[in-house]
Parts: structure tokens; sequence; C-alpha cells
């Protein structure tokens, strides 16, 4: 028999949003619009007499958006898991919900327990208040009682590493100190749920580290987490299972590693070719540059969806340069579906070739590379595009741009029919030979 | 539908989360669980306040103090509008401090839920404790500028009447008041920013219709006195002048009725406030 912590059933949350008329912004619409309403509806009456079939564009209700709908789903006490999404889809709205922040428009759901939300970190910080007070102040805001917050304050201080500052104002604090005390204020919060939207996407990489590791601290002790991530190694690293968000559906809700490959790969192009819409805003952005296609081509030079792991392939990458561009260097980026960068690799990493190139005049161009065979195993992976010039601008970045299947048929150590693990599968050169005595 | 219900732990607390509709109640006992934040936040506004002015505590008293120097110049020496045989100094300064609690407790709250959003759009919380903090914060600098009233009536011989125990029963009556005012400007606020410029008219408008500046005995007495209770305001710093000065004792109708409307105030703001909290997040 399982636990329920919380369940959801059909919830949606509805946002109004443009400026039709009912979404009043100041009084004087709202003044304006008791006036008019009466002699609108006096004209649509008459309107009507005279048998007009255009009614005054007026009478439209205001403009709705469902940012979340027919969301249902269950989570087990002690279960970790994971939210993801592109942005718009819904992540947060999930979360501002079950956390109480808003009320849904439809729907309902069940929570059992006490809930702490961590929709952001520092809440309620204020920048004339020392160290040891926010820590007061902040803690009450997320809902630790005082004694709780007297206990734990050593702890608290000391894994903020603030100990010399703590009666100093936070508005002296460097911008990591503040980082790390809102934090370790919110990492010290012991609810049996616990709501996570984004926050180790703050700070720099150590900092980054601390929190995961207290994280997955949080999930040993059994606690319920909900956690919202764009970080997809720390939701394989911290959750089993994820819900994958797209539009404010529920698309799927799988083991993780399945989720992040759906999440990662889905609408993405299986063909071997991927090309960019000129009209599209990032693309236009992106001028003087302007990414034509990513092609991905099996060893014949044929385009294709699926390689050979033996032979190798040629990823090619065709741009136009609307203006003449200094230093600028084109690259690819190879990861796992999983969303595991592997490697990232610029037509100019030769020091020669980058001075040969170091002016790229106007016009079209195709920057192609070979990836040797007998590298990587087989499995799904993703290809992403950078071209920028270094220190410069970075003028056009699209980390998922193109997936692709790698068959391992015939890679090293085949004639064992078993899975390998890890993302490459080289040969390498092995020697076997008998130790000296 | 038995199955899933064996499913469900045998917890005490489970918050259900569906759209709520209409009128709701005030949920008092949700409020007195979040009593410690609702301390945290007054706390807050104290010590910001007093962090970041340079003369900090001061200000408390100069506020009321420089208030009365101004009405003494121009309402008792100028315009000699009689102070019911009280000293000059002592009788404006008797109106101005439940009238300056009065007016920064609405103000600040009419504020608070506007200068509060990254609280309210991040966290749950009741959030009648924004508000409420606001008001009740306002009686630290009550009692600094109390402490010079009492410092001014030994200076001119004035002693306390007999009254002088009814002071609490006004300065709760000068809470009610505000705190409904401010729970209307204060959801108001959220959705309307025009609050914020009208504020400042309606609180001095409303300073000279309470007798601050002048003593409610001035107005005939009566229906016309009467009537002139349906200002709250009216009736607490008359009533808070009385205690003091032991003058122009307020009827128990005009009390009264200043009261109720404190009272229907104060019921109604907290009404329209649950009525608009749950939209504040989004609109805020």
């Amino acid at each position: 028999m399982t636990d329920i912590a919380i369940r959801v059933e059909d919830l949606g949350k509805r946002y109004r949003i443009g400026e039709g008329f009912g979404a009043y912004s100041t009084l004087r619409d709202r003044i304006g619009d008791l006036f008019a309403a009466p002699v609108r509806r006096l004209r649509r009456r008459r309107g009507m007499e005279a048998g007009d079939p255009h009614p005054p564009s007026a009478v439209r209700g205001p403009e709705h958006i469902w940012a979340l709908r027919h969301i249902s789903f269950d989570v087990e006490r002690g279960q970790v898991l994971g939210i993801i999404g592109r942005n718009g889809a819904g992540k947060s709205t999930l979360l501002k919900l079950l956390s109480r922040v808003t009320e849904p428009t439809e729907g309902r759901a069940e929570i059992y327990g006490r809930v702490g939300s961590l929709l952001e970190v520092g809440t309620g910080f204020h920048p004339e208040l020392t160290g040891r007070e926010n820590i007061y102040l902040n803690g009450a805001i997320l809902g630790m009682r005082r004694a709780e917050i007297e206990r734990k304050f050593d702890e608290i201080v000391g894994f903020a590493e603030v100990e010399k500052f703590i009666d100093t104002p936070v508005k002296r604090y460097s911008s990591g100190m503040y980082l790390r005390l809102a934090f370790a204020v919110a990492a010290h919060l012991e609810p049996e749920i616990l709501v996570v939207d984004e926050v180790l996407a703050v700070g720099d990489a150590e900092f980054q580290r601390k929190c995961l590791g207290k994280m997955s601290d949080v999930a040993q002790q059994g606690r319920t987490v909900l956690f919202v991530s764009h970080n997809m190694s720390a939701i394989l690293r911290l959750t089993q299972e994820t819900l994958v968000l797209d539009g404010g559906r529920l698309v799927l809700r799988a083991p993780s590693a399945q989720a992040v490959d759906h999440y990662l790969t889905s609408g993405l192009a299986q063909t071997g070719e991927r090309r960019w819409d000129p009209e599209d805003g990032k693309v236009a952005a992106a001028a003087p540059f302007r990414p034509v296609a990513l092609r991905v081509l099996d060893h014949e030079g044929r385009l294709s969806g699926q390689v050979a792991a033996v032979d190798g392939f040629q990823v090619e990458f065709e741009y136009e340069l609307l203006e003449d561009i200094t230093g600028l260097r084109v690259g690819i980026y190879l990861g796992t579906s999983r969303g595991e960068p592997l490697f990232t690799s610029f037509d100019t990493d030769d020091p020669e070739a980058f001075e040969r190139h170091t002016l790229r005049r106007a016009g079209r161009y195709v920057s192609r590379c070979r990836v040797p065979g007998k590298l990587l195993n087989g499995g799904r992976f993703l290809l992403g595009v950078n071209a920028s010039s270094y220190r410069i601008r970075s003028y056009f970045t699209d980390e998922h741009a193109l997936a692709f299947t790698v068959d391992a048929t015939g890679a090293p150590g085949s004639h064992w029919p078993e899975h390998r693990r890890g993302p490459f599968r080289p040969a390498l050169a092995w020697e076997i030979a008998e130790a000296v005595q | 539908m038995s199955a899933t219900a064996e499913k469900k732990p045998p917890r005490s607390l489970v918050t259900v989360l569906r759209p709520t509709r209409g009128w709701g109640g005030v949920n008092l006992a949700e409020l007195w669980r979040y009593r410690e934040l609702v301390y945290f936040l007054i706390w807050r506004d104290v010590k910001v306040r007093y962090k970041q002015t340079l003369l900090g505590a001061a200000w408390a008293i100069l506020k009321p103090f420089f208030s009365m120097v101004v009405f003494a110049l121009v309402f008792g020496r100028l315009a000699k509008i009689p102070t019911d045989g009280a000293p000059a100094p002592i009788f404006y300064f008797a109106g101005l401090l439940p009238w300056v609690f009065f007016q920064d407790g609405v103000t600040k709250a009419g504020g608070s839920l506007v200068s509060g959003r990254n609280l309210i759009t991040k966290v749950y919380f009741p959030r009648l404790a924004i508000p409420l903090a606001s008001v009740v914060a306002g009686l630290v600098d009550f009692a600094l500028a109390f402490l010079v009233l009492l410092a001014m009536m030994a200076y001119y011989g004035v002693a306390l009447t007999g009254a002088g125990w009814t002071l609490p029963l006004f300065l709760l009556l000068a809470m009610a008041t505000a705190l409904g005012v401010g729970l209307w400007l204060g959801a108001l606020n959220v959705a309307y920013r025009d609050v914020g410029y009208v504020t400042p008219f309606l609180v001095q408008a409303w300073l000279y219709a309470s007798p601050v500046a002048y003593s409610a005995t001035l107005i005939p007495e009566g229906t016309w006195r009467l009537l002139y209770g349906l200002n709250p305001m009216a009736g607490v710093v008359q009533g808070f002048r009385w205690a003091i000065l032991g003058t122009g004792a307020p009827s128990w109708e005009f009390l009264g009725l200043s009261s109720l409307v404190s009272l229907v105030l104060l019921i109604s703001g907290a009404l329209y406030f649950r009525r608009m909290e749950r939209t504040f997040a989004d609109v805020v």
C-alpha cells in the first residue's frame, strides 16, 4: 500500500492577458467602462433592431490563456519527482499552485503534509538587515518556527560560510555570500513536502555543487520533493520519475532518463537535417550570421538520421554571412539524449586554420567535420551549434538542434551481445603481455 | 472509490486546493497559526524604518511635534480657534497622537501589498498578515510619542483624568479603523494603482473632517454632532482628548456611532480583502 503525498486532479490555471475590455489596468478604464456599458448596451439593441449583423467589437470579452490545463497526477510519499518543459510550458505555474501562492481556476489538488516552497532563494531578504536578522525573517517567511530557526541557526551560518559577517547588513555582502546565506536558510527548511523551482540555476559552479549535494541529502531523508529544473543532469541525478509539460499540458510521466530523452528529442527532426526558418526571431537576431541547415551525413555522404558506429559520419553546418565577420568560429556541440555534454568542437580550433580564416567575407559557407568511427557507443545523440567571435559576440547558439541515432552494430566488443555503459565505445590499442616477474 | 480512500494517509494536515468563489469568511485560525510571521513582519517594519533614517526613532516624535507647532500657530494664534480651555500645545498634541497613528497605518497598509509584491508572488501565507503588520508596527511610534505627551503634561501641570483608563479603548478603535480602511485601500491598490495617488488626498481631507485642529464641541450639539460621529476618527480623537484633558466629553451615542462605523469598515474591509486575496499573486 502506497502513501500519497500529493494528488492532483484535472488542475487548470487561466490567466487574463492583454488589455481587452474587462482587463482594467487603471481606475480610469473602469470608470470609463461604467459609463460606456449602458451606452454600448443601448447601441447593441439598436443595432439588433436595425438588423446589424456585426455587433460592435467592444463587446468581446477579455483574452484568456490557459497556463496549465487538465493536469492530473499523484506523488507518493518520499518520492522525488522532476518537472521539465520548455519556457512557458507551465512548470512554474504548477509549482505556484501547489505552494498555494495562487489559486487554481479549475480542478483540485490534495496535499497531505506541510509544504515548504522554494520558488526563489532569499525571498523577503531585506538589504538593511543583518545576516542574523535576515535568517530569522526569511525563516519565518518560509514557514519555520522561531524555536526551529534558533536550533538550526549555527548550522545555517556554517553552511553559508558567513560566520564573520553575520552581524553585517546583507547589502554589504558579496553576491556569492548573499546567495549562500539565502540558500542555507531554505536548505534547512524541513517540511514533509518540498517544492523547488530552479534555485540551483544561480551562483557559481562550486555553490551549485553544494546545493545539489544538499538537495540529494533532502531526497534521501525520505521527504517528498517536486523539483523543476532546466538542468537535465540535476534532474537525472536527483529524481526517479519526471513529468514533461508542454504548452500547459502534461505530455509524459516516465522514469527520468526516458522523460529527459523525450523532452530533448521531441520535436526534433530525425531525418538527419535541421533547417532554420529565416523568419524565426532567434535566427533573425543572429544577423549578420544566418544559420541555414545542420546535417548529419553517413560515411558515404548521404543524409541520414542513423549512422553506424563503426564507420564514423560527417556533420555539416551551412550558414550565410550577411556581412564580413572577423574572428568567427563555427562549431558543434555533441551530447547524449539525456543532456550530458560530450564535446565541443570549432572549425578554427587549429591555430593555423584560425589564422587563415581570420576574416570571413560575406557569403554562403559550409563548415564540415568528420567524427571518426569506433568512437561513439550506440544510442541517441544530440547535436547543437554555436557561431561566435571569441570575447566579442556570440551570434547564434542552438544547443538542441538535431537528434540522430548511432547504430552499434560491429562496434568494438560487439561479439558479446551485451549493453555497454557510457556514450563512448572507442577501439583502444590494447596490448596483452606476460607480466614481468 | 474506497480503494483511493484507503490510500490516504492519516495525517493531520490536509490541504485541498480548489477554486473558490464569492465571499469567503476570514480565516482567523490560520492567521493565528502564522502569528510568528506577523510578529517578524512588524519587527522588520520597525527595524528597517529606524535603520534607514538618520534620526531613526526621533521621527516618531518629531512628526507629531512639528504638526503641533504648526497647528498651534495657525489655528491657535492666527485663527484663534478655542481649545476648550486647555493649553494649546497639549490640546493639539493629544489630538495628533491618535491621528498620526491612524494616518501612518492607513498609508502604510494601503501600499503594503504592492511593496510586498515579492513575498506575495513567491510564498504562501495569509495575506492579511501584511497590512496587519503595517498597522500594528505604528504602535511603536505611538508609544514613543506618548512619552513626549506625558512629559508635556508634566511641564504644563496637567494631570491625567480619571478617564485615562479609556485610552487603550480609543487606541483600539483607531487601530480597527486604520486596518479597515487600510484593507480596502490595500486590496484596491493591487488592481488599481491609482489608489496610491488618491490616498494622500483622502487622508488630508479626513484630517480636516476630524477634530484634530479644532474641538468637536464647535459642531452644534444634537443631530449635527451625532452625524459627525459617523466619522470614526471623530470619536477616536475627541475621546482621546477627553481622556487626557477631561474636556469636551463625547456623548455615548456619538461614541457608539463611531464604533459602529469603525466595525463596519473593518468587517467589510476584511471581507473585500478576502475576496480579492486569491488574485493578488496574479495581478500585483
